[in-house]
Parts: C-alpha cells; sequence; structure tokens
C-alpha cells in the first residue's frame, strides 16, 4: 500500500482541522479528495506531506511510518507535492526550477542531470521551449506544467497535486489532467486534490469527499459520481434516481 | 565559470587603481578604498542572506562590533599585572600572548591578534547561531524587527561597557600580522600593502560567495526567498539553510570588523549604531539584491564617497534618499535598470 492514514489529527495552533481522518492510497491507482474550500483539503495535503504536524494518528509511506519525518525527508523517501497556486520560482529560469525539484536526488555522484531533464521535457514539451524563460512570465497553464514537473524531478513514488485547476480555462486543465492520467498509466500514484469535483471524480479511480475535516463519503469514483448527496453538493444538480451505492462513512 | 572571469577582472582592476593612483600622486585614495574594502566585505555578506535568501537582518552592523570589539579589547587589554597568573602564564607558554611597551615605555603584555580574531569571529558565529535559531523563523517585517533588537542591544552594550570604553571605543588597537611580511595596520608605509590585504580579503570572499550562490544550495537559497513553502515541497531543509548562510553572513561581518578595527587602530559604537546597518541594507538594495557584483560595486562606491566626505553632514540622510529613490525608480537596484537591459540586449543582437 504506497500511503495509509489512520486516525489522523491536524490543524493549526489549537485550531483543530481534520478531525480523525482515515485513508489510504494503492499503488497505481489515482485518488482524489472533493470538498468545498475550508474542509481541510490543504491541511491533509500539508500534514502528509510533514510541513504540518500531526497532533494524533499514524501516516505510513510504502509501511514506513511518516508523521514525525522532516518534509525534506518525506520528499527524499518518495512523496513529493504540488502546491496550491502552484508557487514556481518566479524570479528563477524554467530550467533551474526543475533543477531545484531535483534538489533531494542531485547530490548523488551519477546523478545524470540532463537526462532527468529531457524526460520532463517529454512529458511536457512546451517547458523545454521555454527553458531560459523566467518562470514568473509563464501562462497559468505553463505554471502548472512547471510546477508537476517540477515535483517529478524528485521522482516521486507518490505525487500530491493541490488544487491543479485553480485558475486556469476549461481546455487548459482538460490538458493537465489528461497528464495526470498518462502520469498514473506510467506507474506514479496520484493524490489528486480538487475543488472541481466533477473533473476529479471523471479521471481518478477511487475518492474520498471531505467536509469540515471529516471524511464522509468514500468509493469508486463511478460510485461518487452517481451519489445524490455528491451531486447535490458538489456537482450542482438533483437526481430523482438514487444511484448511492457507496459507503457512508 | 564565467565568475573566475569576473574575479580575474576585478583583480586586474584592484591593481590598475593602485598604479594609477601611484602614477598620479594620489595614493592617499587607497586609505578609503582600503576601509570600502572591508564594508565590502560585510555587505557581500549580507547579501547572501538577505539578498538571496530574502531574509533582512538589521543587525548586521552588531555582528562588526562583535568583531572589532572584541578583537580590540583583547589585543589592548593588559596582562602584564597577570603575568603570574597560571592561566596567563599557559597563555604565554602557548605563544598566544604579545610582549611590548607602551608610550611611556611601560610593559604590555597582550593576547596575539590571531587568537583575539579567532575568539572575536568565533563568539560572532555562536552568537548568530543562537540568535538565528529562533529569530528566523519569523518572517518579513518581524524578521527585521527582531535583528533591528538585536542591533540596538549590541549598540547599547557597546555605549555602557567602561571595558569597551564606552561612547569614546577603544583605542590603540595593534597592527595585526597575518603572516610574516603581511601586516594589517595604519601605517603610513603600509598603505599600499594594507591596500592589497582589503582587497585579497575581499576577493577570496567574493570567490567563496560566488561559489556558494552558483551551487546547489545557492539556488535553494532563491527557492526560499521566492516561497519558503514551495522550497519546504522540494525537499529543501529551509531552517537549516537560513541558518546556516545567516552565520556565515555574520562570521563575514565579523571578520571585517576584526580587519577593519586593525587597520585604524581604533573602534567607536558608531560603528555598531542602528543606522550603519541601515546602511548596509540600502547598500544591499542598491546593488539588485540578489546580485553580488552589483552589492561589491555599490558598497565600495557609496563607501568610498562617505569616507571621502562627499556627503558631509548629510551621510545618513543620502543613504536614505538613496534608498527612497532606489526603491521608486529601480526596485531591482541600478544595475537592473531597464536601459541597461536594453543596452545588453541591443548588444546581443548585434
Amino acid at each position: 500500500m504506497m500511503l495509509k492514514i489512520r486516525n489522523i489529527e491536524s490543524g493549526y495552533g489549537k485550531l483543530r482541522v481534520l478531525k480523525r481522518i482515515s485513508m489510504h492510497v494503492d499503488s497505481g491507482e489515482i485518488v482524489t479528495i472533493i470538498g468545498a474550500n475550508g474542509a481541510g483539503k490543504t491541511t491533509l495535503l500539508y500534514t502528509i506531506a510533514g510541513m504540518i504536524k500531526s497532533s494524533a494518528g499514524d501516516i505510513t509511506l510504502l509501511d514506513m511510518p511518516i508523521n514525525k519525518v522532516k518534509p525534506e525527508k518525506i520528499v527524499a523517501q518518495g512523496c513529493s507535492l504540488v502546491p496550491e497556486g502552484r508557487q514556481v520560482f518566479a524570479t528563477m529560469s524554467v530550467k533551474e526550477n526543475l533543477i531545484l525539484g531535483g534538489y533531494v536526488r542531485n547530490k548523488r555522484k551519477n546523478y545524470q542531470q540532463r537526462q532527468e531533464l529531457d524526460e520532463i521535457y517529454s512529458i511536457f514539451p512546451v517547458l523545454k521551449e521555454r527553458e531560459n524563460q523566467l518562470a514568473g512570465t509563464l501562462s497559468g497553464g505553463e505554471q502548472q506544467m512547471l510546477a508537476m514537473g517540477r515535483a517529478l524531478m524528485a521522482k516521486p513514488k507518490l505525487i500530491m497535486l493541490d488544487e491543479p485547476s485553480t485558475g486556469l480555462a476549461p481546455l487548459i486543465v482538460k490538458n493537465i489532467f489528461k497528464i495526470i492520467i498518462k502520469l498514473r498509466d506510467a506507474g506514479n500514484t496520484v493524490l489528486l486534490v480538487e475543488q472541481n469535483a466533477k473533473a476529479a471524480l471523471g479521471i481518478a479511480d477511487r475518492g474520498y469527499v471531505l467536509e469540515t475535516g471529516k471524511i464522509i463519503l468514500q468509493g469508486p469514483a463511478e460510485d461518487l459520481l452517481v451519489n445524490r448527496d455528491v451531486q447535490r453538493a458538489y456537482l450542482g444538480r438533483d437526481v430523482d434516481t438514487d444511484g448511492a451505492t457507496c459507503d457512508v462513512v | 565559470m564565467r565568475q573566475y572571469f569576473s574575479l580575474g577582472f576585478l583583480l586586474a582592476l584592484v591593481v590598475l587603481v593602485q598604479l594609477i593612483t601611484q602614477w598620479t600622486d594620489t595614493a592617499f585614495y587607497l586609505t578609503q578604498l582600503t576601509m570600502s574594502a572591508y564594508y565590502s566585505l560585510l555587505i557581500i555578506g549580507l547579501c547572501t542572506i538577505m539578498g538571496y535568501a530574502g531574509q533582512i537582518s538589521l543587525g548586521h552592523a552588531g555582528f562588526f562590533a562583535i568583531g572589532g570589539y572584541l578583537s580590540a579589547g583583547l589585543t589592548t587589554h593588559n596582562l602584564a599585572p597577570f603575568a603570574d597568573n597560571a592561566f596567563a602564564s599557559m597563555l604565554n607558554k602557548a605563544g598566544l600572548l604579545v610582549a611590548s611597551q607602551d608610550l611611556y615605555g611601560d610593559p604590555l603584555l597582550t593576547l596575539h591578534p590571531w587568537a583575539a580574531c579567532f575568539i572575536a569571529v568565533s563568539t560572532a558565529l555562536l552568537i548568530a547561531l543562537a540568535l538565528g535559531g529562533p529569530v528566523l523563523k519569523l518572517k518579513g517585517h518581524y524578521l527585521a524587527m527582531a535583528t533591528l533588537g538585536f542591533g540596538i542591544i549590541i549598540y547599547r552594550i557597546a555605549m555602557a561597557t567602561p571595558y569597551f570604553g564606552e561612547a569614546d571605543g577603544l583605542s590603540g588597537v595593534p597592527s595585526f600580522t597575518l603572516l610574516p611580511g603581511v601586516t594589517v595596520s595604519g601605517d603610513f608605509g603600509a598603505r599600499t600593502s594594507n591596500y592589497y590585504i582589503a582587497w585579497g580579503a575581499v576577493l577570496i570572499g567574493m570567490l567563496l560567495l560566488t561559489n556558494l550562490v552558483n551551487s546547489r544550495m545557492g539556488r535553494a537559497l532563491r527557492a526560499i526567498h521566492g516561497s519558503e513553502e514551495a522550497a519546504q515541497a522540494m525537499g529543501v531543509d529551509t531552517a537549516r539553510a537560513k541558518l546556516l548562510t545567516f552565520v556565515l553572513s555574520a562570521g563575514y561581518a565579523a571578520l571585517a570588523g576584526v580587519l577593519l578595527t586593525h587597520y585604524n587602530g581604533s573602534i567607536g559604537p558608531s560603528e555598531a549604531g542602528i543606522m550603519k546597518s541601515v546602511r548596509y541594507v540600502a547598500i544591499v538594495a542598491i546593488g539588485g539584491m540578489a546580485h553580488l557584483w552589483g552589492a561589491l560595486i555599490m558598497g565600495t562606491l557609496l563607501n568610498f564617497m562617505s569616507l571621502r566626505g562627499l556627503f558631509g553632514s548629510y551621510d545618513d540622510a543620502v543613504f536614505g534618499c538613496i534608498l527612497i529613490v532606489i526603491m521608486l525608480f529601480a526596485p531591482e537596484g541600478i544595475l537592473r535598470l531597464h536601459l541597461w537591459q536594453r543596452f545588453k540586449k541591443d548588444k546581443a543582437k548585434t
């Protein structure tokens, strides 16, 4: 099992955001976490990435406990985060951004930087064209690709994407999501956090619905798509057929 | 590779300036150029933590003063009355004490400048380490305020401690023989050699820092400047990188303080003053923040003008005005003005 979370609690100072959350991600699947603003999606990713310390519960990455591990060690262990709002390093070139993505790996002697870069460029050809351009001058979609490419430079086993569709045109979102499927098909495991529930469930294998720090629904993505509560709350339509086939937690 | 050409060019320029002053019989300029070099040493150190890592420090005059004052205090403190003391005789046997005579022919027994320098710089490093741990968790204005507070504490200690001469500072600081034949001193005859010592120190300092900023670590620092969270998500140990750079820059400041104090033969509390720290920060900004060469050029130029007395008694006001003008019209530094960029592009086309 790639990632396993059991009864995790986490938050900021005295504010408890996540209330005993349990979930798991199997190797080679796309798992999505959907939920409204303030549900705790980003907090959950930050807790997994070690940037916020959990106050209770266990997190294991490939059966290794990581809830007390520092963020840089977690990256080295194979779990990378593409942060919300992309957060590319605006004053550095596209290439430098990518090189920085391989930060935990390029201290090794046999590190083939050129080869690693070319691998990323083959997934995102547009980055090759923009190689020496400053990241701050890229369009939103290109920045998202750069942020993903940068995370992939760490050769993660699990890549966590925080709201990759934010602020992008629908056509670009489609493109990004196609790439996410490609990544999965290439053997990566993806944990996708999205507000755009329809698009996320459309490509995911399984999904979790997060509401005010608790998981209220979980199941295969196609089941969640037709679930009445999900449709009403997140997909903006009402249905009269009862499609609820997923477990209500 | 490029930085070695730049460093070679700097070396050539340093020699050229010295030769010009020799031919034109204006060697008196070398005195201020030597002092500017030491201030520039501090400024390039500050440039790495402030310009590259984006962590503003208004306390670097404090580190400069720690280096200068400790070295001055230790090398002027007469140990002759305590010569029988077990500790003092142990130091003497280890060759760490220097015997000489004061103005009136009384015996003087003082700590060797190398030992004093070592103590001064390592004290500054330790203080930076202890201060940096908690303070670098702060961001932006809060970090500036905290380092400002540190600067004020050092200034007040310098002003109020009899050992450090209170408002008069310390004088009679002996010369500092780095190697046989290489002596930091303000003697008239040693003007040219001290000019080369000072610029040699700057060259070595630049060599280390240009390598640092072009390395994996340098990229990490710029990433921290851009977004600390994202840098962390990339696997950069941001706390460690910031702390190491802070300590390194404090070391540069302390070393500059030690050398300039031995050169001047004295140090006063104004070196620890807040306006000094503000000036250093202003120069890094004028130089273009993440731009070591800009910081070096501006640091040398503005300090030279200030030391030559070009700004008269409006010294601090001039630096304040320069900072305002730069922030308004060239927030990326004078050397990165769009005019220059256009010039560069035109040149690239032809």
